[in-house]
């Protein structure tokens, strides 16, 4: 008799990820997609992917999603929310998508906290339209638009969004992760599962940040691009808890609703 | 009751939970009755968003969750909404826009005028499609047809946008409200978590073109059915008269002021009104110049639904126009003259 150790995770669906070999997106989507099984919550889980490589998302998530135009994914995810409030509500959004054009959008999500989970994929790059420079691209970074390497005076400088939101009262949980490792992978999901935890909980405004391999765009091979987030990425994204409200330490207000 | 408040009473009524915007003169009585309002239905939603971006997707996602969702600004912020308001004509996602307008282009000033025609007839954000657009003439109208969007954006499952201006907004009528009819929608498009059932998506990206323009058939072909089910319009004195002025929202109540007056001097001076300004009303105002050839179209901007005249007309008759762009509304006095000289042109003409 044979016994079913490992298999697909029961809300993504048969389709095949498109997206390249060793990219952090596919490993994200299975782990979100754990966790909705594991806290069993399909059935009222609505998910709001972004324009970037993650876009057809709802080919791969077996729930309730509504696509989002660039960067809006916070102010739609908001609408839902407040509409159905016992649902759990997840935005899905790239660097370009969050920390860009949709800056606002998500920054004003959070310092209303609304009560949602942001899954923030951060590659550096942007992918979906070639690999040009993001907000979160590496100082010295080349991309296509920034060919000999990202320049402070020119481009300014990598921003640390996760950072930046956990300093408002409105956030409650932030943890900034990577995909790059099995132990990291296991680290990942465990933040994911406690921020859609923390939405359930009515807690408010929950972010996993994570630094995720884009091999395409940075030019690498996956085996290079995650010795990559390791010794370079990493250095200017620091990976761990950013705040946790529920730690005394981390500091910050409870929003309830 | 003023104005921008009729248009949230009436969505109250009518059933709107869910109300998103940021503040822009001259429409900020409406968010503010929203705010008061809102806390006192049940399940009601009001959000200041940070912009009037922000609004529209927020309404969006309301609205793909089956609230009934309006959001409001003036020109400026209408222009950012475009963006949302394609999105939801693409994902066909019902929802009410009220846009008081503004004088324009870029900042403008905050008197009346209606230099958004074109935006808002001709879709107003990228790609192929229309919104329902709906140009109230007074506080009654104000009342109906905010709930009448309501009802439409459901039926046509569409963004339905409300074009009016400062004047609308501002003056004060007595307003009797409507019994709103019972919410009719299929709901089957709702997005409230699959349960233990199969999931849905509501996208508005569509890689392959042969889907692609599947789609935006299936688009066109509701509008088809729109422009032949819902166009709406007011005739006043339309019957013998020699000249017919056409004006819709602000404009043509001056109109009106001014074709009374030149009735009493025994001048046979009708209005066309076009309530519905997307479809416009073409096959109403092509019947009507059987009778009459001469046209007056007046527009507080330099010309822009005297577009939609022609293209009724196709060539039929004299169509001469009379535009105030800039917000400087002239009065029933004025605009008498004006018609006046017209009047007498055709006359000359006839002879
Ligand atoms: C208004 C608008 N501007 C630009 C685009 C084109 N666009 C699509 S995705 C994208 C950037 C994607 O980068 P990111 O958010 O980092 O996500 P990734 O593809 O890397 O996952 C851009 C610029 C768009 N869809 N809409
Ligand atoms: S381009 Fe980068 S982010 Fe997009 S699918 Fe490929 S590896 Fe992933």
């Amino acid at each position: 008799m044979t016994k079913k150790v490992f298999g697909k995770p029961k809300c993504l669906k048969e389709n095949v990820f498109h997206y390249c070999a060793g990219c952090g997106h596919s490993i994200v989507h299975r782990l979100v997609a754990e966790v909705i099984d594991e806290l069993d919550i399909r059935g009222i889980t609505i998910g709001v992917p972004p324009a970037g490589c993650a876009v057809l998302a709802y080919n791969y998530f077996d729930i309730d999603m509504i696509e989002a135009q660039h960067g809006r994914g916070p102010a739609m995810a908001t609408g839902i929310k407040r509409t159905l409030p016992d649902r759990v509500v997840f935005s899905y959004q790239g660097d370009g998508d969050l920390a860009a054009i949709g800056i606002a959008e998500s920054f004003h999500a959070a310092n209303r906290g609304e009560n949602i989970t942001v899954i923030f994929i951060n590659n550096a790059v942007y992918g979906m339209t070639g690999g040009q420079m993001a907000p979160t691209t590496l100082l010295g970074q080349r991309t296509t638009t920034s060919p000999s390497g990202r320049d402070a005076v020119k481009e300014g400088y990598p921003i640390r969004i996760s950072e930046i939101l956990s300093s408002l009262p409105g956030t409650t949980f932030i943890e900034r992760c990577t995909v790059n490792s099995p132990p990291n992978i296991i680290k990942a999901k465990k933040a994911i599962k406690k921020a859609f935890q923390y939405q359930i909980d009515g807690l408010g405004f929950s972010m996993i940040e994570v630094l995720s391999p884009c091999p395409t765009n940075w030019k690498m091979t996956p085996i290079a691009a995650c010795k990559w987030i390791d010794e370079v990425m990493s250095k200017e994204f620091p990976l761990g808890i950013i705040k946790d409200i529920k730690s005394s330490d981390k500091g910050g207000k409870s929003h309830v609703g | 009751m003023q104005g921008n408040k009729v248009i949230g009473e009436a969505a109250i009524r009518t059933g709107c939970r869910f109300y998103a915007g940021y503040p822009i003169t001259p429409q900020n009585e409406l968010p503010e009755y929203m705010a008061e309002s809102m806390c006192q239905v049940k399940g009601g939603v009001f959000i200041q968003s940070e912009s009037e971006i922000a609004a529209i997707h927020m309404v969006a996602g309301a609205s793909a969750a089956g609230a009934r969702a309006m959001t409001s600004s003036s020109s400026p912020g209408i222009s950012l909404k475009q963006e949302g308001i394609s999105s939801m004509a693409a994902c066909e996602l019902p929802g009410v826009i009220v846009n008081m307008m503004r004088g324009g282009p870029g900042l403008g000033n905050i008197s009346p005028a209606q230099g958004d025609y074109f935006q808002a007839t001709r879709g107003g954000g990228h790609g192929d499609y229309r919104t329902i657009v709906l140009a109230p003439a007074s506080g009654q109208e104000l009342a109906d047809l905010t709930m009448d969007a309501f009802d439409l954006a459901d039926e046509y499952r569409m963004p339905v946008m409300i074009l009016a201006d400062g004047m609308m907004g501002q003056m004060m009528e007595p307003v009797v409200f409507k019994e709103p009819k019972p919410r009719q929608y299929r709901e089957r498009y709702v997005l409230k978590g699959a349960g233990a059932g199969k999931s849905r998506f509501i996208r508005g990206l569509i890689l392959d073109p042969r889907a692609m323009e599947e789609h935006n058939w299936k688009l066109a072909r509701k509008y088809e059915v729109i422009a032949q089910k819902e166009t709406r319009h007011e005739a006043f004195n339309t019957e013998d008269a020699q000249l017919i002025v056409t004006a819709y929202g602000t404009a043509a109540r001056i109109a009106k002021g001014a074709i009374k007056r030149l009735h009493d001097a025994g001048l046979k001076v009708g209005l066309f009104r076009p309530i519905t300004l997307w479809p416009f009303p073409s096959r109403e105002l092509q019947e009507i110049s059987e009778r009459t050839d001469n046209f007056l179209v007046f527009e507080l901007s330099t010309g822009q639904m005297i577009e939609d005249v022609h293209l009724a007309l196709c060539g039929r008759g004299y169509v001469n126009f009379y535009g105030r762009p800039g917000g400087v509304v002239p009065t029933p006095v004025e605009l008498a003259h004006v018609i006046a000289r017209q009047y007498s042109k055709k006359d000359r003409h006839h002879e």
